[in-house]
């Protein structure tokens, strides 16, 4: 591997820039003539709009403009869509009301913009905000999603009836009820995942520049997948042509999801920026990322799974209704259904599955994909049951897990996943092992005797990352390829430029796409540059997020590279007059196997450019790219050990140990994976103890749009993690990876909460399990008890 | 923020004369509290007179058992006093708990007294040790002065020069933070003095921070953890939020007025 190629533990290239503060991130760029806008946001949960007065607005001092919704509409401006269809079980397809990028008659959660004030100074335009008078009838409002399904509930969009946007179906109904109906025993639980803010470090920016001269926009915005930006914003929000609209999503600091879609402000500012002639720059503070970035989960679920007599599942039925906020996000309908339930095999030989998914509006922050997307709330159900399963059927979590585990690949599943490789049995045991499981019972003695209550629980996850073959989601509805591109354009002197249609918004590719081009063609990673992140220096590409830039993007790499070292070996081949065939590249040269003939690659590169000596009919030049389109999804999968303490007097968790046992295929940097489990998990252990985004019912407002009452987690709330690889390549992929980003938020919440309850020795908890709650369950079962 | 007027003092004298003189005027010293409310747009005072840099309203002296805390003492120095740990360590260990580093580095006692915010530390501490506030214009003892949540007996423009009080024979904090915020959700401070006991609670009172009397007279009989533990608070009187109802807040009072005394 040399020491900076495949499976080297490389320090990140990147952390210079991030560590002094020198990273350039999109509120970083000034440009002449630069303006700042504030949004005039909706304070109530549901209203109409019956007048807007921006006159006093107008008036205020360095105001340049007040633009509200209706001139937006005036202009062509379009909704903003959600990108994936889904059919309703009746065929009919999902009811979309319109998202408009400045709310015109109604807004429908609180922070929905209303009209944008651009003016000398930041401050200015908060100043005029202020002043503009927007009148509201208020209307009644519903947040939870039962309450909006409910008779009589508030009215959200015209077109979504009862709030019901759709009502799918996966599997076979009538194969798992008969399963249910012969079952041994049948295991009923019914889980809440709760809804979180994502809260990456940088809040969302973006500057919009018109230049009238050219008729051209640029966006600067952080994007987790610019070119995304640019098609949707070209082909659907009729902000300008991809030809005429650049898009850069320069630095980003962390989007977990969240800087996915394309939301109000981009196209507003580039619109506004048009219209008032002058650069237009807004920049989130805290309390508008609470109230405006797209949350995530928000599920509630009832399940059904049945057994035999030997233990084995014979059948799963899950009902679930997941919440998706007053407005459909650009990914919402993919994530509550094939991003969820397609994933309710888990680690198990299931022969009957059927889920219902049914989607509803409410009056609150649209819901989208947030790390892990579905696949957290898939494994929170599935080993949040198979838990209880185990207490009810009176053998070990681990056994009943090994009885059901999938053993030979491929495995078709009931619901549509095909895992091509994976050993469960192997993280599992390394899991037990690292945990010393066994060596439990003595440690919970030990507890028990300074009054405290220890509890060990497990979790095995497995999610679809590499997202994802485009024949197949199409056919699922999506709106788009999730293919990924590649640039290798070898310079004339032999350093390496790579271009990228992935994004790095904290995840390290500068350093691990590098390790790559070190790994095939032996030259320093000093000497490879990766370029993303900017529609006019990258071809198309689709941007990271589900996992996929290290199975994608790094596979379109390699395809690229396999060109580029073509045409490198037939120059070679030319210039030491030898058979192409006996070309071989190591350390940084071009050497002709079984001799000691060979040529430096900085050579065989500027031979390409200087092209004076070339093979006949070849063109001069280096630089090759490529597409890749995988064939199937990856499927990471591992076993995750929580073991805690809780103290019975204050109802607070303590965590004692977690152990992370993660088989991701071949690992290109560890140092970098594990940093991506450690902050997978930090995420994790935040939904299972503190994170929650809590709604006034009554109201719509949200109660926890600061950090005084959202809690993240800190430095002291995590333990010191004990992690594991195990390794089964994937088989569909040229380097054999499978994606390691959100694995430690999707396995590590059940793992928490059946650790707890197992604490406790109560079943019935709901995540976050605070201080509160715990404390409130342990007077509850000691009030029962009290009573028996 | 809007726009405000920012006025460096550098005595108590021109402090006090240009929060009189300056129209919708406030003192500002650490502004942990007063520039995350600014910001919000939640307060909005024309002028600002900083406090920080008046030399005679900063320090600790410790004579014998007497002890002067300055007001713009910041918590990290109160937290770092050797001098003082020697007679009083409670105080000390409650304001190495104080926020994080940032904030223990930058917030003041007086600051701290003044606001009186009902899940602040300070507050237990100052009414536990039976403190006597000293203003630019009098001394107010510790029961007289807090009156209720975010009001004290401060009139207006009157200004914290210090705090002193008597070291307590033996004196423990212990607090339950509140998982998002880490104000104390309840915090119970413990003092034994040979004329008696004072315990005071932080962050559960509906009405700011209160004192224990049950508590005080079985700590009075016996000075440990299990006088305390059978001694049960009324929820009624105290805070319920989303964070901690009463009855959770009223089991914590106990279990943190135990820890208190173990810690004592």
């Amino acid at each position: 591997m040399g020491m900076e190629g495949i499976g080297a533990r490389v320090a990140r290239k990147e952390d210079k820039r991030f560590l002094t503060g020198k990273g350039r991130y999109t509120d970083d760029m000034i440009v002449p003539g630069m303006k700042f806008a504030y949004f005039v946001r909706s304070p109530h949960a549901h209203a109409r709009i019956t007048g807007i007065d921006v006159s006093a607005a107008k008036a205020m001092p360095g105001v340049i403009d007040v633009l509200d919704g209706k001139q937006l509409q005036a202009d062509g401006i379009g909704n903003l869509i959600c990108g994936w269809m889904i059919h309703s079980k009746d065929g009919s397809p999902m009811k979309m009301g319109a998202w408009r990028p400045l709310a015109v008659d109604t807004v429908r959660y609180v922070g929905d913009a209303v009209a944008i004030v651009v003016a000398d100074t930041a401050a200015e335009a908060r100043d005029a905000a202020e002043a503009v008078v927007v009148d509201y009838d208020e209307l009644p409002a519903v947040t939870t999603s039962l309450a909006a399904l409910g008779e009589g509930a508030p009215q959200i969009h015209p077109e979504a009836p009862g709030n019901l946007i759709f009502d799918w179906q996966i599997g076979d109904g009538a194969a798992t009820d008969a399963a249910i109906a012969s079952a041994a025993h049948v295991t009923e639980i019914e889980i809440h995942n709760n809804r979180l803010s994502p809260n990456p470090m940088e809040p969302r920016a973006t500057l919009g520049i018109y230049d009238s001269a050219e008729d051209h926009f640029t966006c600067y915005t952080t994007s987790q997948n610019p070119h995304v930006a640019r098609l949707v914003m070209s082909a659907f929000y009729n902000v300008a042509p991809e030809n005429k609209l650049r898009v850069i999503a320069p630095d980003v600091g962390g989007g977990f999801g969240s800087k996915i879609y394309i939301y109000p402000e981009e196209i507003v500012c580039l619109w506004a920026s048009k219209k008032t002639g002058v650069p237009v720059k807004w920049t989130s503070d805290r309390t508008e990322a609470f109230l405006t970035d797209a949350h995530g989960r928000d599920h509630v679920s009832k399940v059904k799974m049945a057994f035999d007599k030997d233990h084995r599942i014979i059948g799963l039925k899950v009902d679930t209704i997941a919440n998706l906020g007053a407005y459909m996000s650009l990914f919402s309908s993919a994530v509550p259904t094939y991003l969820y339930a397609t994933l309710l095999s888990g680690q198990y030989a299931i022969p009957a599955i059927h889920a219902n998914v049914r989607t509803v509006y409410t009056n609150t922050v649209p819901v989208d994909a947030y790390r892990g997307a579905g696949r957290p709330e898939a494994t929170y159900l599935l080993e949040r049951t198979m838990e209880t399963a185990a207490r009810e059927l009176g053998i070990s979590p681990a056994e009943l897990r090994r009885k059901n585990f999938i053993r030979s690949f491929p495995y078709q599943t009931p619901v549509i996943m095909n895992y091509d490789a994976g050993d469960y049995e192997a993280s599992l045991s390394a899991a037990m092992q690292a945990a010393d499981w066994d060596g439990f019972p003595a440690r919970r003695a030990q507890s028990e005797a300074r009054g405290k209550k220890r509890g060990i629980g497990m979790s095995c996850y497995i999610e679809a990352c590499g997202i994802a073959p485009s024949q197949a989601v199409g056919s699922l509805g999506a709106g788009v390829g999730l293919w990924e591109s590649a640039e290798v354009r070898v310079n004339a002197v032999g350093t390496i430029e790579v271009l990228t249609g992935s994004h790095s918004h904290g995840q390290g590719h500068e350093t691990t796409f590098a390790q790559l081009v070190a790994d095939r063609l032996g030259v320093p990673i000093a000497s490879v540059n990766i370029v993303h992140g900017d529609t006019d220096k990258v071809q198309m590409g689709m941007g990271t997020y589900g996992s996929r830039s290290g199975a994608v993007g790094m596979s379109a790499i390699v395809k690229a590279l396999d060109k580029v070292e073509m045409k490198a070996k037939k120059i070679a081949a030319h210039l030491m007059e030898a058979d192409e065939s006996d070309i071989v590249i190591e350390n940084g040269e071009l050497k002709v196997a079984g001799t000691d003939k060979s040529l430096p690659w900085f050579q065989v590169a500027l031979a390409a450019y200087t092209a004076h000596n070339l093979p006949a009919g070849m063109e001069p030049g280096l630089k090759e790219g490529a597409f890749y389109d995988p064939s199937n999804f990856t499927f990471p999968a591992g076993c995750y050990i929580a073991e805690v303490e809780v103290d019975p007097e204050t109802g607070k968790t303590e965590i004692l140990q977690f152990v992370a046992a993660d088989d991701f295929g071949n690992i290109i940097n560890p140092l970098i994976v594990e940093g991506q489990v450690h902050g997978g998990l930090a995420q994790g252990i935040g939904q299972a103890l503190l994170e929650e985004v809590r709604y006034d019912e009554a109201t719509g407002q949200i109660l926890t749009a600061s950090y005084m009452d959202y809690a993240m987690p800190r430095a002291d709330d995590l333990p010191s993690f004990t992690l594991s690889h195990q390794n089964t390549p994937c088989p569909g992929n040229p380097l054999g990876i499978k994606g390691c980003g959100e694995a430690g938020a999707i396995g590590s919440p059940p793992a928490l909460i059946n650790a707890i309850t197992d604490a406790i020795g109560i079943n019935d908890l709901t995540m976050p399990a605070t201080p509160l709650k715990v404390w409130s369950a342990l007077q509850g079962s000691s009030m029962r008890m009290a009573a028996e | 923020m809007y726009a405000t007027s920012y006025h460096r003092a550098s005595s108590v004298g021109e402090a006090v004369n240009l929060r009189s003189s300056q129209e919708e005027g406030r003192y500002i010293s650490g502004g942990m509290t007063l520039i995350a409310t600014m910001k919000q747009r939640l307060a909005a005072p024309s002028n600002l007179i900083d406090l920080r840099h008046i030399g005679e309203l900063k320090g600790i002296s410790v004579e014998g058992r007497a002890v002067r805390i300055g007001a713009a003492t910041p918590h990290a120095d109160v937290a770092g006093s050797a001098a003082l740990r020697a007679v009083c360590p409670a105080i000390c260990n409650l304001a190495g708990m104080i926020g994080d580093p940032h904030v223990r580095h930058m917030g003041t006692i007086g600051g701290s007294v003044a606001n009186n915010d009902p899940a602040a530390d300070y507050p237990s501490a100052v009414l536990a040790l039976n403190a006597t506030v000293i203003t630019d214009r009098r001394e107010i003892a510790a029961d007289d002065f807090f009156v209720g949540m975010f009001e004290t007996a401060l009139e207006e423009a009157e200004m914290i020069t210090a705090i002193r009080f008597e070291a307590p024979e033996r004196a423990g904090y212990a607090k339950f933070a509140n998982p998002a915020s880490r104000y104390a959700l309840t915090g119970v401070f413990v003092a034994k003095f040979t004329s008696g006991v004072r315990v005071a609670v932080t962050g559960a009172g509906a009405n700011g921070v209160f004192r224990v009397p049950e508590m005080e007279a079985a700590l009075a009989a016996s000075w440990s953890p299990e006088s305390v533990a059978g001694v049960s608070v009324d929820p009624g009187m105290l805070m319920s939020d989303m964070h901690a109802t009463s009855e959770y807040r009223a089991n914590l009072v106990r279990v943190m007025a135990k820890r208190a005394v173990q810690a004592s």
